[in-house]
């Protein structure tokens, strides 16, 4: 090969390459503008859930990453449960007959007259929203969805939150992974 | 004046009053007797942030490892060991996610949308292997990214293609690059993860439909060499333009080329450009104005490219749930009363109205019409290129790997029989 045209393909590949790092540094430079620190986690806002079932069915994990809180706080600690009991169940008693949850996730407990405690067994727990849905029509919604943030594999893009048709899923700081309803500590709302 | 301040302490009484309703709940809390402690709601914790700045460390490391592996240490074995490693570890163990072709899209939303925020660790996986290309090829590719390594690994019996099929199919990363940069931008969708062949295999756990394609893309790379790297992947694309001006690169021989043509057969991947012979030197006078017409033909390539691109927007734009909810509204008012559409349901018990809709949708869909253009011709300028690069004419003397198509594995060094 002649040592000229050597040279110039040296030249131009030189050339080509410092446009290039100024491309890729410009961009960067201009991308700081758009970054954060802290790391991003998905989150379900409770309050615009609506229940629809496909948190159990569209999440990549199976079962869900996405499981039902128990918010204490609000619980009415009734005795005629609405996510516990089926509408029309025919006895106020644990048998699996009556029971809303398909997998028997929910603990049913006697503290004192005329009070139940609802405890969420997680490993059980599909996400399913059954129970979310019963007591938010007849309780006081303190059963609510949430991401599990030890199951979540924290995808780039949540697969549930592109189908979710209440647009309930959102990208928020890791600091603040978690709204639970009636946390007051976490600017929540009742 | 005064008619302000009745306003104003009205709707404060409204508001203190529906404060106060909504504070209400229907069944209070009891006040207990026995000493009941009420547990708290479990809520794990995420993945802490010092982890994902580790995981930053880890990929430096491979990258510089892999540097050091295919330009000086001239280690096919090294490099196979750090797939190995790389497939293990953000493969399997960090379940493929974040990866560095992922985050294309995570950079340009976050240019497109300003209310989108990336978290700065996304930002590194998506510079940090194309500085490292500009620098020293595509060392990611050769044992860092592990959707390559994972392909690498299965190649049995590579077989090669003929030269016009690797360039047809090589158009498609471009489309997919670009369709991508689409649907991220207009906050749409994320294809490059929904449709990522391997996160299946590395999950261990997806939709059939995946974990199918997974395996056949796998199947297929035993005879087809990194079939998603070599036809698909789009980070590919930046990292071939970085790699192709890189100021140190893999070479098979560690001295000088003798010509003895033993590593003509050793790319999986037909990346080894081979000595330009004397033949073609002549034929090439007549390309003289073959190239000077693809040269005019490049802006007519654009503009069809474009308009092509922005006649498709329509459809394109489809796969934004918006436009799709509004399209389907005003094709189908009847589904209003459809409960079994929750799609539906959920939008009419919303409150919005379906002129607020329809305004969104209006708005996302003139997003993809300007999308549609830009993407159109910049597939078309990648043609006319494609072409154009077909009859420059490069002397070449020796047997060398092709800087934009090496993937940086090494399996050629240990073909060369000259020693140092
Ligand atoms: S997909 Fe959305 S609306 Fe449906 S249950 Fe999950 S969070 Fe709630
Ligand atoms: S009803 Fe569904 S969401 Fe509620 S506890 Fe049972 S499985 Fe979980
Ligand atoms: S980010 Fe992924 S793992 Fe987490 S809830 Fe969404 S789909 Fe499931
Ligand atoms: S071409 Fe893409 S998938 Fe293949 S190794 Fe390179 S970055 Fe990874």
């Amino acid at each position: 090969m002649g040592k000229k045209a050597k040279n110039r393909r040296e030249f131009i590949q030189s050339g080509m390459r410092m446009s290039l790092g100024l491309v890729v540094g410009g961009l960067g430079a201009l991308s700081l503008k758009h970054v954060t620190k802290d790391e991003w986690v998905w989150q379900i806002d409770p309050f615009e859930c609506t229940q629809c079932g496909r948190c159990a069915t569209n999440c990549v994990m199976s079962p869900s990453a996405v499981k039902c809180i128990h918010a204490y706080d609000l619980c009415g600690y009734c005795n005629l449960c609405g996510g516990y009991f089926k509408p029309d169940a025919n006895k106020l008693s644990t048998a699996a007959e009556n029971q809303l949850c398909p997998t028997a996730a929910i603990q049913r407990r006697y503290i004192e007259k005329p009070y139940f405690e609802y405890v969420i067994d997680e490993d059980l727990c599909i996400g399913c929203a059954k129970c979310v849905k019963g007591c938010t029509s007849f309780g006081n919604g303190s059963l609510h969805l949430q991401v599990m943030h030890n199951i979540c594999l924290n995808c780039n893009e949540c697969s549930i939150a592109r189908v979710c048709p209440s647009h309930a899923i959102k990208r928020v700081k890791a600091a603040d992974a978690y709204i639970v309803k009636g946390d007051f500590s976490k600017g929540g709302k009742t | 004046m005064v008619k302000k301040l009745i306003y104003i302490s009205f709707t404060f009484t409204l508001l203190l009053f529906a404060w106060a309703s909504s504070g209400q709940q229907r069944f209070p809390k009891p006040e207990f007797e026995n000493g009941y402690v009420q547990p708290s709601p479990v809520t794990p914790e995420p993945r802490a942030a010092a982890m994902e700045f580790f995981d930053v460390i880890v990929l430096l490391v491979a990258l510089s490892l892999a540097s050091y592996l295919a330009v000086k240490k001239r280690s096919r074995q090294g490099i196979l060991w750090l797939s190995v490693f790389s497939v293990a570890y953000f493969g399997f163990y960090r379940n493929g996610c974040i990866c560095s072709i992922g985050a294309i899209q995570n950079v340009a939303l976050a240019f497109a949308d300003p209310a989108y925020a990336m978290s700065i660790t996304t930002l590194f996986f998506f510079l940090l292997p194309i500085i490292y290309s500009l620098f020293f090829g595509r060392v990611f590719c050769a044992g860092a990214c592990p959707l390559g390594a994972i392909q690498d690994l299965v190649i049995i019996n590579p077989i090669s293609l003929p030269r016009w099929l690797r360039k047809v199919l090589g158009l498609l990363p471009f489309i997919y690059l670009g369709l991508a940069v689409l649907y991220a931008a207009t906050g749409t969708d994320f294809i490059i993860c929904r449709y990522d062949p391997f996160i299946g295999i590395f999950r261990m756990d997806a939709e059939f439909h995946m974990v199918v394609l997974g395996i056949s893309f796998l199947l297929m790379g035993m005879f087809v060499a990194r079939p998603y790297c070599r036809f698909l992947c789009p980070y590919g694309v930046l990292l071939k333009w970085m790699s192709m001006f890189s100021k140190w690169h893999l070479s098979i021989t560690p001295s000088k080329c003798i010509q003895c043509k033993l590593c003509t057969n050793s790319c999986p991947f037909d990346a080894i450009d081979f000595p330009t012979n004397e033949k073609e030197v002549i034929s090439t006078k007549s390309n003289v104005r073959k190239f000077l017409i693809y040269a005019i033909l490049i802006p007519v390539w654009v503009v069809a490219g474009g308009f092509i691109g922005s006649k498709s927007h329509t459809f394109l734009s489809k796969a934004n749930p918006n436009v799709y909810l509004a399209e389907l509204l005003i094709a189908h008012p009847e589904l209003k009363n459809d409960p079994d559409n929750i799609d539906v349901q959920t939008f009419m018990a919303s409150g919005k109205s379906l002129e607020t809709l329809v305004g969104e949708a209006k708005v996302i869909r003139n997003e993809f019409y300007i999308g549609g253009w830009l993407l159109g011709g910049f597939i078309g300028l990648v043609i006319a290129l494609t072409l154009l690069n077909q009859v420059i004419y490069r002397k070449r003397e020796d047997y060398q790997p092709n800087r934009g198509d090496c993937y940086s594995c090494g399996r050629c060094m240990d073909y060369c029989p000259v020693d140092r």
